[in-house]
């Protein structure tokens, strides 16, 4: 018991030390979304060994507590899957004298996920379709504006179970940002929201639940992350984008959509490139950002962040697609190279 | 040690404080102090609790009165919150799995305690003492992978044909929902109840046993009418327990009960409990209305376990009071 207590207290004294060596260089703290959390934490252990001054810590709490932290001064840059909106930004002038810019990071996408028992066909989901569904309108997989996308099947005439996200997330806040686009009914009677006061369905926590309950559950309709979607192989329906394409979820159709809300990019890069234009686009996209503070009072700090961004933008996004994120377009990696001479 | 203070006290020109100093040389004081402070502890935990959750909830108290108890609304997006379909879910589910658990817990309990020989009993108990110590996580895996197909498939179609025509088994059968969350909350606390009604039933005096045994009752009618009224207040006390567990259970919750705001008769619908609402919404929650209202919802949980607690106690002395008295021996 004496050696088990000793070993335990040595064990203590070098976690203690080693807590203290990592102190050593520069630490920089963040915190935020999760959904690009797997693709931050390698960026920023491949940014440390070759940097090895620089060490930036990643807390993934969710996007609500990334803004909330980064305006209270609490973590030194913040993470979203939403851009901050006009109030929040207000909040963080108003507290610091100074503005907080947004930096996008990496692309991701909501795919429709279904279940229908003796229909094996990749189906086609037009946004009137989607919106009717979650709206609850649409109840029935035969109806017209389903079948109509998918001639050739044979849709049943069963209930549609919907199913969406019970936890608040980005995956939702993509979800309801296209929905309130595409359907002046669903932006009027819901809006849009990491959680939201779904008409109808059930929720299941997380992506695993989500499409856990799809997959359990006969006659379904969720909607999941595209990389979850990737990393799990989980067949997935296509959507008809704004160009009236029919367009399937890949890393290169997100990218595309990207681009094409890239000639309209707001200075800011609060954009939603829900239902954006362009050939290839997949309409149910969105950046993630970094929230990054406009001034800093350590220079070593500034220097530190502005060169992760800066090595994020180029050499980062060769890692990405490992790890099923979609790549940033060339248009808007050289927009935030422009901006982030703001960074002072 | 104790030869040499045992002389001193009464030598002394100031007896009490002689007194006070020979306790706290003999460790009474200091453990009385201790121990004191432990205990105290606990009480100001409680209060610095409630205290922090009815600050932190000042805005929808201020904004929503009572009527954050009685509104249906749960909308972000809106700022209108409502606590109602949540309470509803709690008290719903709670009963379901009372209504499963107990008369199950106890009967496992007087078979262990009364009828099984004791090496079969204690070999069970090891098993009932590691269920209770599984983490509500994997009961949440069972419901989802056992329980939720089984009612889709088979318990809610069955209820359906055979009792549809109460309020509680009717509408769609998704699987998940009110009845399912229940269900899995009484896996979850029969250890509980039988592992502590166990306890109180083979605390009962043997002499008890051999006074009903000798005025010719049977084994049964010795069980029945003398050892369960006579344990009835630590039964009791076991059930509470259960209860208190059923109240608060998040994560095997969230993943069986449906996650949706409904207030419906029907026990297969979906449903949503306070404590599942906050686990999910907490970390993105961003309105300071909204977050603060997840909070003011932690309030009413507790105040709701501390009603239903408050009942209970009540319960307990009005049984043991109109009861034969042996629940009071």
């Amino acid at each position: 018991m004496k050696r088990i207590a000793g070993l335990l207290v040595a064990l203590l004294l070098l976690a203690g030390a080693g807590i203290v060596l990592a102190d050593n260089p520069l630490t920089i703290n963040g915190a935020g979304a999760s959904f690009p959390y797997p693709i931050y934490s390698k960026w920023f252990d491949d940014y440390h060994k070759k940097n090895s001054n620089n060490q930036i810590n990643y807390q993934s709490i969710g996007s609500g507590g990334g803004i909330k932290q980064v305006t209270e001064g609490t973590v030194d840059f913040g993470a979203s899957d939403g851009p901050m909106n006009d109030d929040q930004l207000k909040a963080f002038r108003d507290k610091h004298g100074f503005d907080i810019l947004h930096f996008p990071t990496v692309l991701g996408a909501d795919v429709p996920a279904y279940n229908i028992p003796g229909v094996s066909a990749e189906l086609t989901f037009t946004p009137d379709a989607i919106a009717g569904i979650f709206l609850g309108k649409i109840t029935k997989w035969n109806d017209p504006a389903i079948a109509g996308a998918n001639k050739g099947v044979n849709l049943p005439g069963n209930d549609i179970v919907v199913v969406h996200r019970s936890d608040g997330s980005g995956t939702s806040y993509i979800w309801t940002d296209y929905l309130s686009k595409v359907s002046d009914e669903w932006k009027n009677k819901v809006g849009k929201g990491t959680s939201v006061n779904w008409p109808v369905g059930l929720g299941g926590k997380g992506n695993e639940g989500v499409a856990g309950l799809v997959k359990q559950t006969p006659n379904s309709f969720g909607y999941v992350e595209l990389i979850y979607a990737i990393q799990n192989n989980m067949p997935y329906g296509k959507v008809k984008n704004a160009s009236g394409n029919v367009v399937k979820a890949d890393l290169a159709s997100v990218t595309a959509a990207a681009a094409g809300a890239a000639k309209d990019m707001p200075a800011d890069f609060r954009v939603s490139i829900t239902n954006a234009p362009g050939k290839n686009a997949y309409p149910i996209s969105s950046f993630t950002w970094l929230l990054i503070p406009e001034k800093f009072s350590d220079a070593a700090k500034r220097e530190a962040i502005k060169g992760f961004i800066n090595w994020m933008l180029v050499d980062g996004q060769n890692e990405v697609e490992a790890l099923s994120y979609a790549k940033l377009p060339k248009e808007v990696v050289a927009k935030e190279k422009q901006a982030l001479a703001k960074v002072q | 040690m104790a030869t040499t203070t045992t002389t001193v006290p009464g030598a002394g020109p100031f007896p009490g404080s002689r007194s006070f100093i020979s306790k706290l040389r003999d460790g009474d004081e200091i453990a009385r102090l201790i121990t004191f402070l432990f205990a105290a502890s606990v009480v100001l935990v409680t209060v610095l609790l409630v205290y922090e959750l009815w600050v932190e909830s000042a805005l929808p108290r201020h904004k929503f009165g009572l009527h954050f108890l009685i509104t249906k609304v749960w909308d972000p997006n809106l700022d209108q919150f409502g606590a109602l379909p949540f309470i509803y879910g709690t008290l719903v589910t709670a009963a379901v799995s009372l209504v499963l658990a107990v008369p199950l817990g106890i009967g496992a309990a007087i078979f262990l305690a009364e009828l099984a020989p004791a090496q079969i009993s204690d070999i069970l108990e090891f098993f009932i003492d590691l269920l209770a110590a599984v983490p509500s996580v994997i009961y949440g895996l069972l419901g989802v992978f056992i329980v939720i197909p089984l009612m889709r498939e088979y318990i809610q179609p069955g209820l359906k044909n055979t009792l549809g025509f109460l309020p509680f088994f009717q509408g769609p059968t998704y699987g998940v929902g009110f009845l399912t969350a229940g269900i899995v909350l009484a896996i979850m606390v029969i250890p509980y109840i039988i592992s502590v009604s166990r306890e109180v039933l083979l605390s009962v005096p043997r002499d008890q046993r051999e006074a009903a045994l000798a005025l010719g009752a049977t084994r049964w009618e010795s069980t029945w009418k003398v050892v369960v009224p006579f344990a009835r207040t630590g039964i009791m006390g076991s059930i509470f327990l259960a209860l208190a567990r059923a109240l608060g259970e998040t994560m095997a919750v969230t993943m069986v009960i449906g996650n949706t705001p409904t207030i419906s008769a029907s026990l297969f619908s979906p449903g949503y409990s306070i404590a599942a609402v906050i686990a999910n919404e907490f970390t993105e929650a961003t309105g300071d209305v909204y977050l603060q209202s997840l909070i003011e919802l932690g309030l009413v949980l507790f105040l709701l376990t501390f009603i239903l607690n408050g009942l209970a106690r009540l319960l307990i002395v009005a049984t043991s009071q109109r009861g034969s008295g042996v629940g009071q021996a």
